[in-house]
This record gives structure tokens, C-alpha cells and sequence, in this order.
């Protein structure tokens, strides 16, 4: 009885240690950016904030190049999801589908792309962009997001479509549907939330990437990129807010779509 | 299964995804390839690796780079199993405390610099809470340039914290795959936890531990962002060192050279994980 005790104040005592070691950073980050500017100075910090305002978080919103940079962002992680549902939803429906030769094979090709070093990929292409007269071109860097996220997308969605029942499909065609009209009208709507969920890992994705973004971008630059040239120059304070400002969506969308994360990294 | 239907017609709906990896994988490849070995003119020369290998901080970045690896890699796959280990005990509300390990998937590299710079700039988080309890009577300079020790700990403790989740998730997958009876078999035989850990556990998740590691290390050669958040150029790394030739410097040849020199390098931990390690190639393929 007393072992069992102890064994539960074990697991319990390292699961809330683990806990507070996974969300402290984001909880600092949080109230850094949430300190009024006349106390952004204090030293030693109080754990707990006297007083929070976002008069700050105003002023980094308004501060130069932030509004546009997370417009850019938006543009280039829209660019990405679409050509990563159009390319990967199909491929994703033929790995779930079909037995065919060079499967697995194909599967393997995906785990190997998931993990390629994107130097090798963003210099090349910036010099190729260059040549071609392309300084700045946001559709590049959503080229190579979209290389990068799309085996993600094949994977979550090859389990998403795995998951559902392909009887009703069969039938809908036993009973005179196109295989095509039975893929839209029957196979997708239920996959619909998988494919949302897909769709916003290709967008955090893009949202986080920051070092194609900044080799293939000089002014039309994407939020991380902008963020990280100017870290040599901006304080403190806005590298914080820039912090807070660029995890937030991240978490919210991860959160959204967490039963999902684990197709992007888990087998199969 | 479909078998009426076309044999062509998965490779049909394959096709789109293949070819545009391939455009963007391959050509770029090349490209790199060809501008690190060229000169302006488009002779052959190995120039640009001469001058990568002579720059002052190749050595510097090339050591850090490894350095950073050797310290995170290990770090955060033991903290991972740990944490693996513990969510599969399947206490009450493990589901929970799953997901608030997860959170900090979300996190970029360089989000991730930011949020600790929080806790360890001189007037951050750690030095008030330090100065609170008296252990120091003024702030420290943990990310100074000369701190080295310093800067080196910022970087390995906010990377081992956003990539843990990753390799956590890969590690709990494989452990469900573990069919339950094994391990009430080997209690019913009188194996306590830790020899059912030991044993039976670990063993099957060999495959999980062994692809988490060759894609943490792969990715631990490309760590680039947390590095300028917190040190800045401070310590130089192989992905830094590329992007400023090219974005500072304005030489794509040298850094297309650094690029193929990290793809290099890539290539190396593939073939060590294949060939050194027995098992990881079905693992790779089970996945």
C-alpha cells in the first residue's frame, strides 16, 4: 500500500515537474510581453505581474515592417496549404487506396524529404530567383515551404483517408457513381476535418520557417525573416514581443488539430 | 482493395507530388552543386571550399555545430523516453499531460531563442529569481560574448525544449505499437517495471529510438535560428555561416559551398545510422 503511494507521488510529482518545464517559457514570454513600458525595466522581475497592459504589444504592432511581414506571412502560408492539399491530397488517397508497386518505396522517399537540410534547397533557388530577375519573390519561399510540408500533409492525410471505411465508396460506386464523383461525394466530406487539420500543419509550417524565408526574400520579407534581420539592431523588448507575437497562432492552430499532429510524426 | 479500376491509376494520382519534389529537389541539388564548384565564368574550381575551409569561422561553426549536436541530441532523446515511458504508464489524465508536452511542437527554432531569452538576458526571469533567493547579488551575464559556457547552455536548454516534443511524439507512437500482452505476459512471469522496461520495452522500441535520432541529428546540423536569437554571432554554426555569405557577404558560391557541405553531412549520419546500426532500415521503412 505505502510502495503504491509513493510510486504514485512519483509519477504524479514528475508529470507536473515535466509540465511546468513544457510550459514556463511560454508563460515568461507571455508576461514579458504583457508588461506595461514603465515597468518593462524592473529588476529583480516579479514572478507574478503587478500590473499587465498591451499598450506594448501595441506599440510593437505599429513599430516598422511588422504589419506587412505578417501580411507577406499570410500570403506565403496560404500559397503553401493550397499547393500542399492539391498536390498531397491525391497522393495521400493513392497511398490509403492502392497496393502498387514502389509503395513503400515512395513512402520511404517521403521520410527521407521530410527531414532534407533546406540550406541545400533556399540557396540555390535564391541564386536561380536572381538570375531570373526574382529578388523578391514570396512565391518562391511558398515553393520551398511547400516541399517542405508536403510530406507532412501526405502522411496526416494518408492516415486520415486509411482511416475511413472504403465500403461506402465501393458501393456508392456499385450503385452508378463515377469513382471520381464517388471520391468527392462520398470519400472527402467525412475526411474534411483531416484535411483542415493537414491544411493548418502546412500552415504553421510556413509561418515558422525562417531560413528560406530570409535567403530568398531582401524587402517583401515574412514575419521570422523580418524578425530575425533585424535582431542584431531591435532591444529587448521587441524581441520579446516578436516572440510572443509569432508563437501565439503557432499554438493556438497545433492545439486545434493535436489529435492529428501525431500522423505528421508518428508511424505509418 | 480496387482491382477493376486501372493499375495506372494510383501512379496517376502519385505523380503531381513526385514530380514537384523532384523539380524542387533535385534541381536545386544540382544548382548547389554546380555553383559551389564553379567560378563566375562557370570553370571548374574548388575555390569556393578553399576559401569556406580558410574563412576564420569555419572552425569555429564546424565545432560548434557538432558540439551543439553532441549535447542536444543525446539530451533531449533520453529526456523524451523518459517522459515516453512515463505518458505510457497510462495514469489518470496522462492524456493531458501528453498534450502539454506537445505544445512546444508548435514553436519555431527562432521563436524558441526568443522565449528564452525571456528567462536569460541579464535583466530576465533566471537572474531575478536567482537574486530573489539570494544565491546572486547582481545579474549575470549568461548571454554575454565572452560567456561562452553561457551561451552554449542557452541554446542546448531552448533547443532540447522545442524539439523534445517531436521526438516524444515519435517515441509514444512506437510504444503503442507494443501489444499489451507482451508486457502482462512478462508481469504474469513475475518481471517488475523495470525489468519489464528493460527487457521487453526497449527492445521493440528500437526501431522508434533509432529513427528519432537519425532525424533529430539531421535536423541538429541545420540548427541555425535559436542560435541568432540567443548568441547572435556570437557562435558561429555551419547553417549560420551559410546564411551570411550569402545574405551579408554576397557570395552564393560560398555559400552554396557551406549548403553542399551540411548535405554532406547529412548524407554521413544516413549512412552511419543505416550501416552502423543494426535494424534501422526496416525501422525506416515500418514508418
Amino acid at each position: 500500500m505505502r510502495a503504491r503511494l509513493l510510486d504514485r507521488g512519483f509519477i504524479y510529482g514528475s508529470a507536473v515537474v515535466l509540465a511546468i518545464w513544457a510550459l514556463v517559457p511560454f508563460y515568461l514570454i507571455a508576461t514579458s510581453a504583457l508588461t506595461p513600458q514603465t515597468n518593462i525595466s524592473d529588476y529583480p522581475k516579479p514572478l507574478f505581474p503587478t500590473s499587465i497592459s498591451v499598450a506594448t504589444m501595441q506599440l510593437f504592432l505599429e513599430s516598422s515592417g511588422i504589419i506587412p511581414a505578417t501580411l507577406n506571412s499570410l500570403i506565403v502560408a496560404l500559397i503553401t496549404v493550397l499547393i500542399g492539399l492539391a498536390l498531397g491530397a491525391p497522393a495521400a488517397y493513392a497511398l490509403a487506396r492502392f497496393r502498387f508497386r514502389g509503395r513503400e518505396a515512395y513512402r520511404a522517399t517521403l521520410l527521407v524529404t521530410r527531414m532534407f537540410p533546406i540550406a541545400i534547397l533556399a540557396i540555390p533557388l535564391a541564386a536561380i530567383c536572381v538570375r531570373l530577375g526574382l529578388y523578391d519573390s514570396l512565391i518562391s519561399v511558398s515553393l520551398v515551404h511547400a516541399a517542405m510540408a508536403l510530406p507532412f500533409v501526405i502522411l496526416i492525410l494518408a492516415g486520415v483517408f486509411g482511416a475511413l471505411s472504403h465500403e461506402i465508396e465501393e458501393a456508392a460506386e456499385t450503385f452508378g457513381c463515377s469513382r471520381w464523383g464517388a471520391f468527392i461525394r462520398v470519400a472527402l466530406p467525412p475526411a474534411a476535418p483531416g484535411l483542415a487539420a493537414a491544411a493548418i500543419f502546412a500552415f504553421v509550417i510556413s509561418w515558422n520557417e525562417v531560413f528560406a524565408a530570409s535567403i530568398l526574400t531582401v524587402r517583401t520579407r515574412t514575419l521570422p525573416a523580418q524578425v530575425l534581420a533585424s535582431l542584431a539592431t531591435s532591444p529587448l523588448t521587441l524581441k520579446l514581443l516578436a516572440g510572443f507575437f509569432m508563437v501565439l497562432p503557432a499554438v493556438v492552430f497545433i492545439l486545434l488539430i493535436r489529435r492529428y499532429v501525431r500522423l505528421a510524426w508518428g508511424p505509418r | 482493395m480496387h482491382t477493376r479500376t486501372g493499375r495506372l491509376v494510383p501512379f496517376t494520382l502519385l505523380l503531381p507530388s513526385m514530380a514537384f519534389l523532384a523539380v524542387l529537389i533535385v534541381i536545386p541539388m544540382a544548382q548547389a552543386v554546380l555553383l559551389s564548384l564553379a567560378t563566375e565564368g562557370g570553370a571548374f574550381t574548388l575555390e569556393n571550399f578553399q576559401r569556406m575551409l580558410a574563412d576564420a569561422s569555419f572552425s569555429d561553426a564546424w565545432r560548434n555545430t557538432l558540439l551543439l549536436l553532441l549535447l542536444i541530441v543525446p539530451l533531449q532523446v533520453a529526456l523524451a523516453l523518459a517522459i515516453a515511458l512515463l505518458v505510457n504508464s497510462r495514469f489518470r489524465g496522462h492524456r493531458l499531460f501528453f498534450l502539454i508536452y506537445t505544445v512546444p511542437l508548435a514553436v519555431s527554432d527562432l521563436a524558441a531563442g526568443l522565449l528564452w531569452l525571456a528567462a536569460f538576458s541579464e535583466r530576465g526571469y533566471l537572474n531575478s529569481a536567482l537574486q530573489q533567493t539570494g544565491v546572486i547579488n547582481q545579474p549575470v551575464l549568461w548571454l554575454s560574448f565572452d560567456n561562452f559556457a553561457g551561451l552554449l547552455s542557452a541554446i542546448v536548454i531552448a533547443e532540447s525544449w522545442r524539439t523534445t516534443a517531436m521526438v516524444l511524439l515519435i517515441l509514444v507512437a512506437g510504444l503503442e505499437l507494443i501489444p499489451r500482452d507482451f508486457l502482462e505476459t512478462a508481469e504474469i512471469f513475475g518481471a517488475g517495471r523495470l525489468r519489464r522496461t528493460v527487457h521487453v520495452v526497449l527492445p521493440l522500441l528500437r526501431p522508434s529510438l533509432q529513427s528519432a535520432l537519425l532525424i533529430r541529428t539531421i535536423f541538429a546540423l541545420q540548427t541555425f535560428a535559436v542560435v541568432f536569437a540567443l548568441a547572435g554571432r556570437n557562435i558561429p554554426v555551419l547553417a549560420g555561416e551559410a546564411y551570411s555569405w550569402y545574405a551579408t557577404n554576397q557570395d552564393e558560391r560560398v555559400a552554396a559551398a557551406y549548403a553542399v557541405f551540411i548535405l554532406a553531412l547529412t548524407v554521413v549520419a544516413i549512412v552511419v545510422y543505416v550501416r552502423l546500426l543494426p535494424g534501422p532500415r526496416e525501422a525506416e521503412v515500418q514508418r
